[in-house]
């Protein structure tokens, strides 16, 4: 699991997170108001990057069957392949149009300053299935490949993308962890 | 159930280990590690999903990320797969077996 902050030194991403972790801290992006609703506080940078975000998911659903997919449709089982088939077939196609309704409906909030929860949990839903899907191609899993990436890497704008989104999502559950009870 | 052995052809054809042959052996949730998902978010995934208080999700969270794998829920085939697909539907890595 990804822990917030990194805990690496010296890396490409780890200045890139150190120096998010620092700003986010001055200025959350969200905040729960009193009315129940949630205030997005996106400096326009970040707006021009949050606006790409639905078309890209819909790019990478396109094609679900692919292996960067594979932590975003896993399979049922581990070892029964049977079980895994029938899961598929009874469920697969409402997991699939669950995740295209969020796109739609994270889509036609782009560009506003305050979202209802339904709104901000289809962000939500976007954000972590890029996270998952760039952490996947990035290989997240096998080592730390941010670290020593030459200049001008095109993975580095990748990771600086995967970065970002884990910041933007890490505001967004706390802003909804506001509604659930701390005990 | 008593009269399966002579009156019940349907039941040859049922796989081994089906869930109908054996009512007592509960299915389970498990989650496993993965290196995506955030802590903040598993633990309030499992808040909102299973109604969890927070030092139970939590709990949870941090034995599926040191222990590998951690098991959420528990009950028929039916709640398992309906919770295996809410937790998928949430991008997390969750499946589903028979209690050994």
């Amino acid at each position: 699991m990804g822990r917030l902050p990194a805990s690496r030194a010296r890396t490409v991403g780890d200045d890139a997170t150190r120096r998010l972790t620092a700003v986010f801290r001055e200025h959350p992006r969200v905040v729960r108001e009193p009315d129940g609703r949630y205030r997005l506080d996106l400096p326009n940078a970040e707006r021009v990057v949050v606006c790409q975000l639905p078309a890209q998911l819909r790019q990478e659903l396109d094609a679900p069957d692919h292996p960067d997919l594979r932590r975003v449709f896993p399979p049922a089982s581990n070892e029964d392949d049977r079980l895994v088939q029938e899961y598929r077939e009874l469920i697969g196609d409402q997991l699939l149009a669950g995740r295209l309704r969020a796109v739609e409906t994270m889509e036609s909030t782009v560009d506003a300053d305050v979202l209802d929860e339904e709104q901000i949990l289809a962000w939500l839903s976007t954000v972590n299935d890029l996270r998952l899907i760039l952490g996947t191609r990035l290989g997240v899993a096998d080592a730390r490949q941010d670290e020593d990436l030459p200049d001008g890497d095109r993975r580095s704008q990748v990771y600086a993308l995967y970065h970002y989104l884990g910041f933007l999502e890490d505001q967004i559950i706390e802003a909804l962890s506001e509604t659930l009870p701390r005990e | 159930m008593a009269s399966a052995l002579t009156t019940a052809p349907v039941e040859v054809e049922r796989p081994a280990g089906d869930e109908t042959s054996e009512p007592d052996r509960p299915w389970l949730v498990i989650v496993w590690n993965d290196p995506i998902n955030l802590m903040s978010y598993v633990t309030w995934v499992f808040q909102k999903l299973f109604g969890y208080p927070r030092h139970r999700a939590e709990k949870l969270m941090l034995d599926v990320h040191y222990k590998g794998k951690a098991i959420v829920s528990s009950g028929t085939k039916e709640k398992a797969e309906w919770d295996v697909s809410r937790l998928h539907a949430h991008g997390l890595w969750a499946t589903m077996q028979r209690d050994a």
